[in-house]
């Protein structure tokens, strides 16, 4: 690993985020660092608290307590779109275009905080608002054109199948200029073709954007093919941190996953040695 | 603050736009309508028709309900109340307009005298509406859809009520008349002989059919501009799921601030013109059932389509202000020729003026059923499924993504 110790390549720093539903607590006081230009899973079994943690960082939700830090100045307080003019961009678990817009419209809203004509400039057609209209449709098409959908553009979002969906939720992402992309399961129910074409493009899309992603993802293939640093929440609590192979290796995240019962007998062993 | 990263221009190819062969035909179809919408005065006068007194009020109608459009159609929000803006207009017009209202005791004489002439009545009516608009919306556009709908229902109960007990400023239930007619190249609209270049000619009502046709047609292209802007796209992304659309940057409350007021501004014109048109104004005007009607009008052509609300406003209207009328007459004619006496008098009591809003309530019922995207919908489904690319063309090459190319490239800090 290359990690440094500078704190300036820190992009996202969190300490303590816990989440409270009721008596419910979804994240308990996580403390998570994602640098530049980095690729971070975030992995754990279903209700672990990941797409929880997103919703905070994004905005969505108010922590119950703890701090997140973006590029440096404190999120606190912020709405959601304000957020998102700071540079977090993200995607949705469950998919949340804009399906009666066309493609490349759904691509122009995410550069809603990049744009800035307001309603009268547009009521006269100054100059200014044209050329930046113009200029965003050029940028559209191109984000399209990434992701493998221009020749679509015009088509209402809704009309796409599954995993070209996804697709143009991450273009739609990207369109807002981040410097953190939060995907949350960027792959799922896509098949195996699909996820490998998926995981190129997010690559693709760190070396020539220079963003940092941090992905929630189920599929192991994933996780291990792409991230550089993989966090494991279990019912709201890190319980491990590391590179994939550290993380694949770790008797807790495979407690969580397997349960106790399922521990394979070498494991059982070193229990026994080191408690 | 950062600099955003900065994007150079893009290969130009990708941003012509696909020629859509529907288009054309609309094009021409469209250009038949407009020349027959602006002939219609001659070809009234030629052919007798006699509906030029039900066209204006109609086409007011119907410029209405493209504002309403707005707050409805694009914006998701169901207003329930939305006459109180148009006699928010009307009254704001008639205010400086009317002898009978209380400006008139002060402005005649004083420097604020121009405040008198239509024309400036008709901006601030503009203005006033839009102001109201965003007044009731700022401590109300938080609340979730069915709350909003019941604020705005009540707002659209207070107005005329308020109308009807500030007497002293209102005249209250008598209402405001006279009201301030346009004057334009030396025409009292409405007030014949008409001298334009030393002709006197006999207009009639024609220069507000002309007004409220040059309003209308300035409202469609204001709001095609808006549609197709930043803020029109931020209106649908609130619409159809508010969740994304903050996460993509919008914020909603201003997003939804700016429909309610441009919404209401429209009604703002329409209203001065409907009071100049009328020469008097009075709350009744403006009661829920004019609030339903206009919505109806947005429902029934299709919910975010100009030409759908454009459809559904003439189709409820001509029933409205003609073809009840003359359907009615019709009918009482046909019960007459069979010479039964109680046949006759069970004709004649029809009225389907009287049970108009029973025949729009069964249109709507029907339309909610048959077609609940309204008559032209706001965009089409396709049936078929959309293919993706080979699977060698779908992982982007290394040109695409080199920095600078065509996507946007990080600039050192
Ligand atoms: N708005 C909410 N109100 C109450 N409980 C919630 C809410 N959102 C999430 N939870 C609960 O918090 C826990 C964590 O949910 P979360 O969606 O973050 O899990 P997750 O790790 O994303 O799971 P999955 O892999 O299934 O997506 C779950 O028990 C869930 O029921
Ligand atoms: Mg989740």
């Amino acid at each position: 690993m290359t990690a440094s110790n500078d704190s300036s390549d820190v992009v996202l720093d969190v300490t303590g985020l816990t989440k409270r539903f009721g008596g419910l607590i979804a994240v308990d006081s996580v403390d998570f660092q994602v640098r530049r230009r980095q690729i971070v899973s975030l992995i754990g079994p279903n209700g672990a608290g990941k797409t929880t943690f997103f919703n905070m960082v994004a905005g969505q939700y108010e922590p119950s307590a703890g701090r997140v830090i973006f590029n440096g100045k404190a999120l606190h307080g912020l709405r959601p779109h304000q957020i998102t003019a700071r540079g977090i961009g993200r995607t949705f678990q469950n998919i949340r275009l804009f399906t009666n817009e066309t493609l490349l419209e759904n691509v122009l809203v995410g550069m809603h905080s990049r744009l800035k004509s307001g309603p009268f400039a547009s009521l006269l057609r100054l100059p200014s608002q044209r050329r930046e209209e113009n200029e965003a449709r050029e940028k559209g098409m191109a984000l399209l054109h990434l992701v493998r959908l221009d020749r679509y553009a015009n088509e209402a979002a809704g009309n796409l199948p599954y995993g070209m969906q996804r697709r143009l939720e991450m273009a739609r992402a990207l369109a807002s200029e981040p410097q953190l992309l939060l995907l949350d399961e960027p792959t799922a129910g896509m098949n195996p073709q699909e996820t490998v074409n998926m995981i190129a493009l997010i690559r693709r899309v760190r070396d020539a954007f220079g963003v940092a992603v941090l992905l929630i993802e189920h599929d192991m293939q994933v996780v291990m093919g792409l991230s550089e640093r993989v966090t494991v929440l279990n019912y709201g609590q890190k319980i491990a941190e590391g590179t994939p192979l550290d993380v694949q290796r770790n008797d807790n995240v495979i407690e969580a996953y397997l349960g106790r019962r399922h521990k394979r007998p070498e494991d059982e062993a070193a229990d026994g040695g080191t408690h | 603050m950062q600099t955003a990263p900065r994007m150079t221009p893009g290969r130009r190819a990708y941003v012509e736009v696909p020629a859509d062969p529907q288009q054309t035909r609309n094009r021409i179809l469209q250009a038949i309508a407009v020349a027959f919408i602006v002939a219609y005065p001659f070809l009234d006068l030629l052919f007798g028709w006699q509906a030029l007194l039900a066209f204006i009020p109609m086409m007011l109608m119907i410029t209405l309900a493209l504002g309403l459009n707005i707050v409805v159609g694009y914006a998701g929000l169901l207003d329930l109340g939305y006459a109180a803006f148009y006699a928010i207009g009307a009254y704001a017009a008639a205010f400086f307009t009317s002898p009978n209202s209380p400006l008139a005791r002060v402005l005649p004489g004083s420097p604020f005298a121009w405040m008198q002439d239509f024309w400036v009545a008709m901006i601030m009516a503009v203005l006033v509406s839009g102001f109201a608009g965003a007044l009731l919306g700022a401590p109300t556009l938080r609340l979730r859809g069915d709350y909003l709908a019941l604020v705005t229902l009540g707002f659209g109960e207070i107005v005329p009520r308020l109308i009807k007990n500030l007497e002293p400023w209102t005249k209250g239930v008598k209402g405001m008349n006279p009201i301030g007619r346009p004057y334009l190249f030396g025409c009292q609209f409405g007030v014949d002989p008409c001298e334009i270049l030393g002709m006197k000619l006999k207009l009639g009502m024609i220069p507000y059919y002309y007004l409220t046709l040059v309003i209308g047609a300035i409202s469609i292209f204001a709001i095609i501009r808006l549609r197709n802007s930043r803020l029109g796209r931020a209106w649908a992304a609130i619409r159809d799921d508010e969740i994304a659309a903050q996460g993509m940057g919008i914020n909603p409350v201003t997003t939804k601030l700016w429909a309610f007021s441009l919404g209401a501004s429209f009604s703002g014109a329409t209203g001065a013109i409907f009071g100049a048109y009328l020469q008097t104004i009075s709350p009744d005007q403006f009661e829920y059932s004019t609030s339903v009607i206009v919505l109806c009008m947005v429902i029934l052509g299709g919910t975010g389509n100009i030409w759908g609300v454009m459809l559904g406003g003439l189709l409820i209207q001509s029933f409205d202000r003609i073809f009840a009328e003359r359907l009615t007459g019709w009918i009482h004619k046909a019960g007459a020729l069979t010479g039964d006496p109680t046949i006759t008098a069970a004709f004649n009591s029809f009225d389907l003026l009287k049970s108009r809003l029973l025949v729009f309530g069964l249109c709507l019922v029907l339309i909610m059923n048959l077609r609940p995207q309204g008559i032209l919908p706001n965009r089409k489904r396709r049936e078929t499924a959309l293919t993706d690319l080979p699977e060698e063309d779908l992982v982007p090459e290394e040109s695409v993504l080199i920095a600078g190319a065509d996507v946007p490239t990080e600039k050192p800090r």
